[in-house]
Order: structure tokens, then sequence, then C-alpha cells
């Protein structure tokens, strides 16, 4: 569920697929970049891994006890990850449409809010500053 | 009577290791001690650690827990910057 390789949409829908699922979802999280800050090249994430992998496992868990007939993937990158490239992917596949982004939805919003996973913003200027994404950005000084 | 002493892992990560300078700490704390006490003791003790947050997202043996949390003798304490996951 962790990886430092880049997030294949076709691997995840490939592993929720099945004969009876009618309706998948896809989400992609997505770097973007920042021209009003002068653009960044790219956002280095890391993370507890230990604590991230039990804690998607329960989010998984989680999902399988709201949504029994969906079957759901997810996979976040580590490491530096360049503006456009995937961060996040969850793919959810369940037997109508409904589930499917509910589950998918329930995902993501579980991971926002509880995954221990930071990011470092590495600006176009040679600056380097993490993201808050509540609040304002500490910088950390040049990369 | 004197208090029981035990040991906890303190596991700083992003910005909260940056200001310390490491990213794994073993923490002598007295027992029972609360997470917010070893916040405290960190906050205090350790040098660069005054900068982090009084009242930090903070996780023991992988789970995120309040700041009164019970710690016990070998938990496994991080103190959690704002998370950015997603």
């Amino acid at each position: 569920m962790l990886t430092r390789d880049p997030i294949s949409p076709a691997a995840l829908l490939a592993e929720v697929a099945a004969p009876d699922l009618g309706g998948t979802c896809l989400f992609l999280g997505t770097v973007r970049d920042a021209p009003a800050d002068g653009g960044i090249t790219g956002i280095e994430y890391s993370a507890y891994e230990a604590m991230a992998v039990t804690e998607l496992e329960r989010i998984l868990a989680e999902t399988r006890r709201q949504w029994p007939a969906a079957r759901v993937a997810v996979r976040h990158r580590l490491g530096l990850v360049a503006t456009e490239e995937a961060s996040i992917g969850i793919a959810a596949a369940a037997p109508h449409r409904a589930e499917a982004f509910a589950a998918c939805r329930y995902v993501i919003e579980q991971v926002k809010e509880r995954l221990p996973v930071w990011k470092k913003e590495l600006r176009a200027d040679g600056s380097v500053l993490w993201v808050d994404p509540q609040g304002r950005p500490a910088v950390v000084g040049p990369a | 009577m004197s208090a029981a002493v035990g040991y906890v892992r303190l596991k700083l990560f992003a910005r909260y290791a940056e200001l310390v300078g490491q990213d794994e700490l073993q923490l002598s704390v007295p027992l029972p001690s609360t997470v917010a006490e070893i916040v405290r003791h960190a906050r205090a003790e350790i040098p660069g650690a005054g900068a982090i947050p009084e009242r930090p997202l903070v996780a023991v043996n992988l789970r995120h827990v309040a700041l009164d949390a019970r710690v016990a003798d070998g938990d496994e304490v991080a103190f959690l910057p704002p998370l950015a996951g997603g």
C-alpha cells in the first residue's frame, strides 16, 4: 500500500475488478503546480510507515464493514513525486455505482484525516516548505 | 515512595525531526505518565523540541491517541506534525 514507484491506475483497477461488480471508481490525487508561488518542481512525501500501513488497513476494514460488497485497493506513494504525478490512487468496485463512489470517497477522506504522511514542497526557486493543509507552510530553507 | 521509571521510544517525523535533529530517541519517564506529560518533558528537555507545539498530534503504538492517554513502559510514542496524506 506504500510504494516508491509510480502509481498504476490499470493495476489498481485490475485489483478490484470482478465479474459481478458493475461500478468502479478510481481516484487519483496528483501533485499540483503552484504558479502563484513561483512554481514547484515536486513534492517529497514521507511517512511513519509502520503506522501508515496499519492505519490504511484499519481504513480498509472500516470500508469493508460499511460497504461489504465493495472491493477497494489503495496505494500511497512516498519519495519524490513530480507535478501531475499521482501521490495516491484508490480504486473501489461494487455491484452498483452508489457503493463504489461512497467507498472511494470514504477512503480518501479518512486518509486525509488520519494517515501519518507528510509533504515537503520543493519550489522552483530552491526553497523547501513543509505543507500543512490546514495552515501556513513552515519554511525549511534552501534545499 | 518513589515513582516507577520506564522508557519510551520517542519517534519524530518531518518538521519535528528537523527541529530536534533526530528521528528517534529513548526517553526515561516516570510512570505512570500521560502523553501530555511526555510532551511537556520532551519540549522542556530535548534541544530543539521547544518549537514543537504544546498540543501536538500524538500516536502511541501506531494508534492516534488523545493527550490524556496513558503510556506504559516500552511504548512507542510519536509526535506527528500536521498530517498531509492523500
